[in-house]
């Protein structure tokens, strides 16, 4: 029952307010029922390209298409797209009950079947007969339920969800981070999430589209992203890199190109240590500082060369030593070539 | 729960109203602005130039007919000694009443801002809201009624045993009259007492502003009440003092009803204004001497801007 | 470390308070108290007895009466116009960047802040000029031209403190601008606009200066107290409008005052 044609398409999008070019020509294409999320740091364009998607703001070139039709000059409330706001923008003024039934009482649905499908869409964000409540009266978990459910049930197309869990505190914005996961599967529509949060993109999107400065730097699924990176941006935005290059890199590689190197795919041993089979890259140095992270150790290591890599080293043993080595040690960093990501930009 | 695109019912006219002008937020803005801002250039700015366009008329002294050709007579006659006098009148009682104002205010701002919470706080401000938006007439009318030779302070006086003292008063020059109510001591009195709300709330606003940790910062580094007063409090409370001064001023510069009710028959500006367009049909002069009170205010809130007024209102 | 305690004014400041407004209160009381004297030349004091009669010879004042009609009238027209005036332009200044933006404010507090002699005498050349009769109209002109800036305040602040969030998500939800204005914008902004209207309503009652400018032969209520004042005939018949409108008018004040407060916008 998935149609086709894209659920949303960009074609050459740009806008422009002024000198501020806040979406540069962006292209891409999200498959129905995809969860599709655009990450970036802010004033990246991605919070620009949601509410192109949505119709309340206007593209200064290019065209932008939901299921195949052009949508570019349609109002937001002609277009098959809801929307969860990032501070939820409940009415104040009506009930919990009100606010959800808005979008079917604007339709002119009658009554009785609009407070059915209330309680319906209230069970299923798992807030069971709030719908008397004034939006004053709920926690910011619950108001940005009640946003979803208001969004939902109007059966959209796609929705959109512009950092919707950025208010809430670490551990409800895990729970809900699985959640809205699981009702994307149950609900079977397709997601286009705005956020500036890595691990949050990473862990909900089928495919992630990087921005920085209002262009898309890479676009694909989170392990694509992230073990191969294809800019400097895309490297260290997304996770933490080692970026190396020139004399630096030419050292390691043989070649002055710039690449990236992920500070867990590196190996921290002695001086003396046998790099082993395969294409390895080896470098000699001595730690200059170590940071202590529980799950895991950062070593920060001055190489011979002069470069400083980070190494990240899983602490496997029991007994909780502060770091193998210490400051001043001699050591010897060995890594696959494979996972060197050489960088376009 | 994927559903299927349904046919689209057309949309009604006022939805595609309500697109076309979502499309063309150029013209949906004119539309909004059109009304107001149509009224209020025609009626008010339009009004304005018409004044002044009168003040460079002149009135023939012999038809008494208004001459609507340009010319300079009506200026030059602005000029004249006596009319000058009324000038300086209007502008000596508004310096007057806006020290007063300002040494009055000071006390009930400083007090409520400083010494008082909550409940009590809102009931004082709302203590000096309450005449500020009662009527102006009647509260002229009520000193008609206290300063009358028959009323209350009169009554007071002779209590005290002071009626000689006040005929004294009510017997020098300037600031006498036939009675108190007929007097420019009366009339200050009332003055100030109309604009007070106008000079309280300003000084309420910027007393406010101030945060308590200055207070705690100034008792830290040894000063006496009296010394953060003067080195922290006045200088922070100034611009406000200057945002209430903009009114008294400019409020007893225009005045004309309380001149004419109370005072000692001797003209002011507005008063000025007031009978040349009046019998004397002679609008010319009546516009040109509104244009002094104009250009003092525009100087005064020049200053006043400088001496960060605005920043406090 | 937060000190607690509250803290005690010196007695001076205390008393130079409780003076400044008894200065400001005490007028009302003196007018209250003479609407019941029985003093015919109505001026003295104390006062030599007490009676409600003049409250019966108020009543049977045609003239009174059409001065206050007319001035609820003006009053309530001028509330109108000033409602749908200020309401667009707020709503033109809250949404748009546009040349001229900070002049609009300007322009429509220009009628309050230039002293009411300015305005009359303005609004009367004007009519001059155009030979336009004086006329209930002309009066309205008048009060209308300074009511709108009340009500824009009033809406204005109310527009920045909702956001726009809200009417995004009533059009994301399927409403179209009208609806939007309905069920949204409308509601949203009731309060601001009762308490704006009420402002409004006592300004335009209240007025006499411009008035006395654009009313030709026409008496509104304050001009007819203006009157008595110059040309003093039933002293105690204006006693009595006296107390009557300080006590009605209290109400209104109080009430859009508490309005504002509760909703939190900035009170007058």
């Amino acid at each position: 029952m998935t149609d086709p044609s894209p659920a949303v398409e960009f074609t050459d999008v740009s806008r422009h307010f002024d000198e501020v070019r806040a979406v540069e020509r962006v292209s891409f294409r999200i498959p129905d029922g995809e969860f599709f999320t655009m990450l970036g740091p802010s004033g990246s364009g991605k919070t620009t390209c949601l509410r192109l998607i949505a119709g309340f703001d206007r593209p200064t070139a290019g065209h932008i298409q939901l299921f195949g039709r052009d949508v570019t000059k349609l109002p937001p409330y002609e277009r098959d797209v809801n929307t969860v706001f990032q501070n939820y923008a409940l009415f104040p003024h009506m009930t919990v009950g009100e606010n959800i039934a808005y979008g079917l009482m604007v339709k002119k649905v009658p009554k009785a079947e609009r407070e059915r499908r209330v309680a319906e869409m209230l069970e299923l964000v798992r807030l069971p007969g709030l719908h008397r409540r004034k939006p004053s009266q709920l926690s910011g978990g619950q108001q940005q339920r009640i946003a979803l459910a208001r969004a939902l049930i109007n059966h959209p197309r796609v929705l959109l969800l512009d950092e919707p869990l950025g208010a809430l505190d670490l551990k409800l914005r895990q729970q809900m981070q699985i959640e809205l996961k699981a009702l994307q599967h149950e609900v079977g529509i397709t997601f286009v999430f705005v956020t500036h949060d890595q691990e949050e993109a990473m862990s909900m999107s089928d495919r992630i589209a990087v921005f920085n400065l209002g262009r898309i730097e890479q676009i694909g699924p989170p392990a694509e992203l992230y073990e191969q990176p294809q800019t400097r941006f895309v490297a260290t935005f997304v996770g933490t890199s080692n970026l190396l290059e020139g004399d630096a890199a030419a050292a390691l590689t043989g070649s002055p190109t710039a690449f990236a190197v992920r500070p867990e795919k590196i190996r921290l041993d002695d001086e003396s240590a046998e790099a082993g089979s395969g294409d390895m890259c080896v470098a000699d140095g001595y730690v200059q500082e170590f940071l202590y992270l529980g799950m895991h150790t950062r070593y920060i290591v001055k190489l011979d060369n002069g470069a400083e890599i980070t190494v990240a080293r899983q602490n496997e043993q029991i007994a909780a030593e502060q770091g193998v080595w210490r400051p001043g040690d001699r050591v010897r960093l060995i890594w696959p070539k494979l996972a060197n990501n050489p960088l376009q930009g | 729960m994927a559903t299927a695109t349904a046919p689209r019912p057309k949309p009604s006219f006022l939805r595609q109203l309500s697109t076309a002008l979502y499309n063309r937020p150029a013209l949906f803005l004119i539309l909004l602005l059109s009304l107001p801002l149509g009224y209020m250039l025609i009626f008010y700015v339009g009004a304005l130039a018409a004044l002044l366009i009168q003040s460079f008329f002149h009135l023939d002294g012999f038809t008494g007919q208004v001459v609507r050709e340009f010319s300079l007579d009506t200026y030059r006659d602005l000029f004249t000694a006596s009319h000058v006098g009324i000038v300086v009148r209007t502008a000596t009682m508004a310096s007057a009443v806006t020290l007063a104002a300002a040494l009055l205010a000071f006390p009930l701002a400083y007090y409520t801002t400083r010494y008082t919470t909550g409940q009590t706080r809102a009931l004082l401000y709302l203590a000096v809201l309450l005449p500020l938006w009662s009527s102006y007439i009647i509260r002229v009318y009520s000193w008609k009624l206290i300063l009358a030779k028959e009323g209350i302070i009169t009554w007071f006086v002779d209590k005290l045993g002071l009626t000689a003292l006040l005929d004294a008063v009510l017997a020098l020059p300037v600031i006498g009259g036939p009675s108190l109510s007929f007097s420019s001591l009366g009339l200050f009195i009332v003055f100030t007492y109309i604009w007070l709300p106008y000079m309280i709330l300003p000084i309420h606003a910027s007393l406010e502003r101030i945060p308590k940790s200055l207070f705690d910062a100034s008792t830290d580094l040894g000063a006496k009440p009296m010394t953060t007063f003067r080195y922290v409090v006045l200088p922070l409370a100034f611009p406000g003092v200057v945002a209430g001064s903009i009114f008294t001023f400019s409020l007893t510069l225009g005045d004309y009803i309380i001149p004419s009710v109370i005072g000692n028959s001797s003209p002011f500006i507005g008063m000025a204004v007031y009978s040349y367009q009046g019998t004397a049909g002679n609008i010319p002069l009546a516009a040109a001497f509104t244009t002094i009170p104009i250009v003092i205010m525009g100087i005064y809130l020049t200053v006043a801007r400088k001496l960060g007024a605005f920043d406090a209102l | 470390m937060r000190y607690n305690r509250e803290l005690k004014a010196p007695f001076g400041l205390t008393a130079a308070a409780v003076g400044v407004l008894l200065f400001l209160h005490i007028p009302f009381a003196i007018v209250m108290l003479y609407a019941f004297t029985t003093d015919e030349a109505a001026f003295t004091f104390p006062p030599p007895g007490y009676t409600l009669k003049w409250f019966g010879v108020a009543w049977n004042r045609p003239d009174l009466w059409s001065a206050l009609l007319l001035s609820a009238r003006v009053a309530l027209l001028a509330t109108l116009a000033a409602l749908v005036l200020g309401t667009l332009a707020a709503a033109a200044v809250y949404r748009s960047r546009f040349f001229g933006r900070e002049a609009i404010s300007f322009l429509l507090v220009l009628p309050i802040a230039l002293p009411g002699i300015v305005t009359g005498i303005a609004l009367r050349s004007m009519m001059g000029l155009m030979n336009l009769p004086f006329s209930f109209w002309t009066i309205l002109i008048g009060h209308a031209t300074f009511c709108v800036v009340v009500v824009y305040n009033n809406v204005l602040a109310r527009f920045r403190r909702t956001g726009g969030a809200q009417i995004e998500a009533s059009m994301d939800l399927g409403a179209d601008g009208f609806q939007t204005f309905r069920y949204i914008v409308l509601p949203n902004l009731a309060t601001a606009l009762l308490a704006g209207g009420m402002l409004a309503f006592a300004l335009s009652f209240d007025e006499v200066i411009v008035t006395t400018f654009t009313a030709g032969q026409q008496s509104t209520l304050p001009i007819w107290i203006f009157s008595q004042l110059t040309r003093p005939r039933d002293r105690p018949v204006t006693n009595v409008v006296a107390f009557l409108v300080v006590s009605i008018t209290a109400i209104p004040i109080l009430y859009a005052h508490f309005l504002s407060q509760r909703s939190g916008d900035t009170a007058e």
